[in-house]
């Protein structure tokens, strides 16, 4: 592998893992903090990337696509725990992966009836169209570049509301002991709503930021969910920073894994999984 | 205006089949020290857990400054100035002592702000020390006092604590009760559930005994304390 194409492989990992990231960081609180299985977590990344085609088709622009869908992403999240996920924390796992499964086939239904089921292609921007040329033959998409700049913004915001707001110490006081928290006259229902919607916003960014590259198209979620899954079990449940580490190590297994070994592409990220829960049962880093 | 902070009337709380609240009465003004007493398991802890709403009664009210919160979630009955240090202390070991303290920091029921972060520096040195500490590196002391210096962080009226000696060396909780005695003199209500008889009736005025769920005395502190008998026959091992 020459240069050029080894730094192209980086930055595609850099940016895949980032992008996996924003959705596996709201699956790793809902299931760290709230106790929560959500099969549908990997929807929300499909209905961001529906919402990204939708809303650039009638503004003709991705930025007002992704600045309408932010907000729709969090109300509709916020939604969803008040109207089914809040039910939800003192049930057991299974009832949790029937509601969440049962959510998907609705969310493909509902996808289905509005939007159809053709594969779609969202324009990227104008301003960020452009490539750099690396070599003679080998160039990098400008847009790549500003996905992976606006994960890492959004992962160094996270980093700081969970460390330094008021609001983070009191998500992570209730992924301890949410009695204790409420007991200090703190109305914990109401950060899981945060938080659940944060997660929604998160994943459904995730799929409005990928789909110029990715293309939009049916039961885009599941590889996404599956993929979010063994991220929050390598990275340590509920550990936002496991899922950090976990997303970054999954964003290089697989990209350079179809290039090295194509042979066995689709198992490296299940062979690094393995090789981590031999190595550290509870993922990198404990709950936390 | 009557100056009732708390009250249960005829509380009856079980867990699954067993019964452990048998109709219980109480009550506790502003400024006032409570001394819960009892053996082990007799509904102590029961009794705060259920007026906090942590364990909902099956039966009966409970109401804060006169008002039902009988159905209240938890957050709304302390949010109306009562601070709860629960048995076992219930920091947040993956918080630092900072946080611990900030996250809970909020005004009175009257907009009062006496209790600031400074002012429990002040009262608990040992936690300025250990500031930056994560709440798991704390000994058992002063988690203790990083619990209570939380409840204050609430500016409460009323202040519960269960059971917030138990476990600590002598000479901590000789400490711990010179602090809570200097917390009274502030005018902050007290109740109290601790095995040191003495120390809990040398600080509350009023003393109640629980048996099997139920009051078998309501009286003050001093027929307590001159009364061996009583301390026999209801708190004796
Ligand atoms: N979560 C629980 N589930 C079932 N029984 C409990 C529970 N907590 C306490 N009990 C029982 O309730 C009774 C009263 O307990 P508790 O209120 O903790 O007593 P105390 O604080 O006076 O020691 C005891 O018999 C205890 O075993
Ligand atoms: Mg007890």
């Amino acid at each position: 592998m020459d240069f050029a194409s080894f730094l192209i492989q980086t930055l595609n990992s850099l940016q895949y893992g980032l992008l996996l990231f924003l959705v596996a960081s709201g699956l790793t609180l809902v299931f760290g903090i709230m106790g929560i299985i959500n099969l549908a977590h990997g929807s929300f990344y499909m209905i961001g990337a529906y919402l990204a085609f939708v809303l650039a088709s009638l503004t003709g622009n991705l930025f007002a696509a992704i600045a309408l869908g932010i907000p729709l992403a969090l109300l509709f999240g916020a939604f969803l725990e008040w109207a089914l996920f809040s039910h939800l924390y003192k049930r057991d796992h299974l009832e949790q992966v029937l509601l969440t499964y049962g959510l998907i086939l609705i969310f493909e239904e509902v996808r289905s009836l509005l939007v159809g089921d053709e594969v779609h292609g969202v324009d990227i921007p104008a301003v960020f169209s452009a490539s750099i040329q690396l070599s003679e033959v080998l160039s990098y998409p400008v847009y790549r570049l500003v996905i992976s700049a606006v994960c890492i913004v959004l992962a160094v915001a996270l980093y700081f509301v969970i460390q330094r707001t008021r609001l983070g110490m009191m998500i992570r006081a209730g992924n301890h002991d949410r009695v204790m928290v409420e007991a200090l006259g703190i109305n914990i229902n109401m950060i899981y709503r945060v938080v659940f919607a944060l997660g929604v916003a998160l994943a459904a960014l995730a799929g409005m930021l990928a789909a110029p590259i990715s293309s939009v198209f049916p039961n885009m979620g599941s590889h996404v969910l599956i993929i979010s899954f063994v991220i929050v079990v390598i990275g340590g449940i509920g550990s936002v920073w496991g899922a950090l580490v976990a997303a970054l190590v999954i964003g290089f297994a697989d990209t350079f894994g179809k290039v090295l070994v194509p042979e066995l592409s689709g198992m490296v990220v299940y062979l690094v999984m393995a090789a981590v829960l031999l190595w550290r049962p509870e993922g990198i880093f404990k709950k936390g | 205006m009557s100056n009732m902070l708390l009250e249960a009337k005829e509380l009856h709380t079980y867990y699954g089949a067993s019964h452990i609240l048998h109709g219980i009465d109480f009550h506790i003004r502003q400024g006032e020290g409570i001394a819960l007493m009892g053996r082990n398991g007799m509904g102590k802890t029961t009794l705060i857990k259920s007026m906090l709403g942590i364990v909902r009664p099956r039966h009966g009210r409970i109401l804060v400054r006169g008002d039902d919160f009988t159905r209240a979630p938890t957050y709304r009955t302390v949010q109306r100035g009562i601070a709860y240090v629960p048995e076992g202390r219930g920091i947040f070991p993956n918080l630092s002592v900072r946080e611990n303290l900030q996250m809970a920091a909020r005004a009175g029921v009257d907009g009062q702000r006496e209790w600031t972060f400074d002012r429990v520096m002040a009262t608990f040195p040992r936690l300025g020390e250990r500031i930056n500490n994560g709440g798991w590196q704390l000994s058992g002391g002063e988690q203790q006092m990083l619990t209570i210096g939380r409840a204050l962080m609430t500016n409460p009226d009323l202040l519960i604590l269960d059971e917030a000696t138990e476990g600590l060396a002598p000479l901590i909780a000789l400490e711990i009760w010179r602090i809570v005695k200097e917390i009274r003199k502030t005018g902050i209500a007290t109740m109290i559930v601790d095995k040191n008889h003495s120390a809990v009736t040398s600080i509350c005025d009023r003393a109640m005994i629980l048996v099997k769920g139920e009051v078998v005395f309501d009286g003050s502190s001093e027929q307590v304390r001159e009364d061996p008998g009583l301390i026999q026959k209801h708190l004796g091992v």
